[in-house]
């Protein structure tokens, strides 16, 4: 990688006013940037070239080292907030590429005389917007996945409601398709709501669950063990015939275990175990 | 040398792990039950391990000789307020407790003993 | 793969293996890591750290705070430079114990974490990584 010059660092500094409001007027031209805030925006073009020029201050262009501790943690924030904003890649990149045009412009009044290190100096320059670019985009695709993490984890939490029937008995109706993180993250919670309500019966209903794999049959087994282990005890209701056949066939051990063909018999076992009967009231 | 401390209420004996267990610690309380239990005949043991973030399989294993070894001294045993976190890692684990008594929190326990030793 | 921080200690008495469980909760907080999956990776600490003490004759742990796109781990390695498992394939089966134990140590962490790797040679030593993301 060609150096830097510190003619070019002196450049940078003696003109970057100049160097900001032609960025502005091109990043204007641009489009795109509407919905961030002018004064953000102008905060940020300043911020992005003072953080230029102490990167650039020891002619370091690796900008892993620690003179460009400051222009990285500038670059995160800038990301993170474009990403926060809902704006793609290119925009928040476009950002960073868009103070090219300029600075070459002034590179070349600089050099004007010297062909051969101007070539140098623009490659240099041109390597170094470019890597910043680059780590702009990779911090704003790590923001974007955080969010996307974040939802899915909302998302499993919402689709695992676990309901008290009774005073201490507790309900897990599961539907639809259950993937092994998703029983994972649902036996958790129903752990978890185990101990925070003291409830002894814990009910797993499967009515609503199409099929189940061996992972998944697994974890329920190993859900059932560690429910015993915490001191309460858990039915599992609503085994259709087909995960029924599913598991026999996987040769899968469902002793110890009691099962029920519905959620009511399931509550009806449950009353009779805490020593309640039901009547009708005449 | 450092002992976790056993109460005694009446036939009762009990046990709450309040420290991280080194292995010694858990064979010198495996010990001093045995003892205790013999020196007070006492009918029930309830061990309170809700203060553990973590339970290996040496501290399984102790669970399970302790409640072995009271039942052969006609005592009955129970482990009380395991967390959610313990007893799933145990079950990956494949430390099962097959034999062990367990219940929610103490005071479910001293039901669950109290039935137990009635019954007696 | 990024190495956030990193540190060494030692696991050579019994309190050694308290000290390598706390060292690794708290780095799974340092982390963010889930409860559960704290639980998990300290105890599977819990197991190979006395494995060092008692097999190994004592050893050291190095731990790794490591990232890797948007995730971020823990990784640990025991070693020691004791006997050696001769046979890791029987070393590796649920219920095999040369001591005391119940056989549940080696095949019990593996099944508490992400990965696990196993490379010990007789009369030098056994070295064992895990590594757990969040």
């Amino acid at each position: 990688m060609a150096a830097l010059l510190q003619r070019t660092t002196d450049t940078i500094t003696r003109n970057q006013a100049e160097l900001l409001s032609s960025w502005k007027s091109d990043l204007q031209n641009l489009g795109g940037y509407h919905n961030v805030k002018p004064e953000e925006l102008a905060q940020q073009t300043v911020d992005f070239i003072r953080q230029l020029i102490s990167g650039t201050a020891d002619g370091s262009a690796d900008i892993n080292g620690p003179a460009w501790d400051g222009m990285r943690l500038y670059l995160e924030k800038l990301s993170r907030s474009r990403a926060l904003l809902g704006m793609d890649s290119q925009q928040t990149a476009g950002f960073i590429f868009a103070i090219k045009r300029p600075l070459m412009a002034l590179l070349q009044s600089e050099y004007a005389n010297e062909p051969a290190v101007f070539a140098e100096q623009l490659w240099a320059v041109s390597e170094l917007i470019d890597s910043l670019g680059l780590y702009t985009v990779r911090t704003f695709q790590k923001s974007r996945e955080e969010v996307i993490k974040r939802q899915q984890e909302e998302l499993l939490e919402l689709s695992t409601p676990v309901v008290k029937l009774w005073d201490g008995v507790l309900a897990l109706p599961m539907i639809g398709t259950l993937d092994s993180q998703r029983t994972q993250v649902v036996m958790e919670s129903l752990l978890q709501r185990i101990v925070d309500t003291g409830s002894e019966i814990a009910i797993i209903d499967i009515t609503g669950v199409p099929t189940v794999d061996t992972l998944v049959a697994q974890h329920l087994l190993k859900t059932v063990t560690a429910i015993r282990l915490m001191g309460a005890d858990c039915i599992i209701s609503g085994v259709r015939p087909q995960i029924a056949q599913t598991i026999v066939h996987l040769g899968l051990d469902l002793q110890g275990i009691v099962t029920k063909a519905s959620l009511a018999d399931a509550l009806a076992l449950a009353l009779r175990r805490s020593g309640l009967t039901v009547t009708k009231a005449v | 040398m450092d002992r976790i401390p056993i109460l005694r209420m009446g036939e009762f004996l009990l046990v709450t792990i309040q420290v991280d267990m080194h292995d010694q610690l858990a064979m010198t309380l495996q010990d001093d039950l045995a003892e205790r239990i013999s020196a007070t005949s006492a009918k029930a043991v309830l061990i309170d391990i809700s203060a553990l973030d973590m339970v290996d399989s040496f501290i399984g294993r102790m669970i399970g000789t302790i409640s072995g070894l009271s039942r052969i001294m006609d005592a009955e045993t129970v482990v009380v307020g395991m967390q959610p976190a313990v007893a799933i890692t145990l079950v990956e684990l494949g430390l099962e407790l097959p034999g062990v008594s367990t219940a929610l929190n103490v005071e479910r326990g001293m039901q669950l003993l109290r039935a137990r030793v009635a019954a007696q | 793969m990024i190495v956030r921080s990193s540190g060494s200690q030692p696991v050579r008495l019994e309190q050694d293996v308290v000290l390598a469980r706390q060292t690794v909760r708290k780095l799974t907080q340092e982390c963010a890591m889930r409860l559960i999956d704290q639980t998990k990776l300290v105890t599977a600490v819990s197991e190979l750290a006395r494995n060092t003490v008692v097999y190994g004759g004592g050893g050291d742990m190095d731990w790794q705070l490591i990232e890797d796109g948007t995730r971020v781990g823990v990784r640990l390695t025991f070693r020691d430079e004791g006997p050696g498992i001769a046979d890791i394939k029987l070393a590796m089966t649920d219920g095999w114990t040369s001591g005391s134990g119940l056989g549940l140590g080696l095949t019990g962490a593996k099944r508490l974490v992400d990965e696990f790797e196993l490379d010990s040679t007789v009369g030098a030593g056994t070295r064992i990584t895990i590594t757990r993301w969040t």
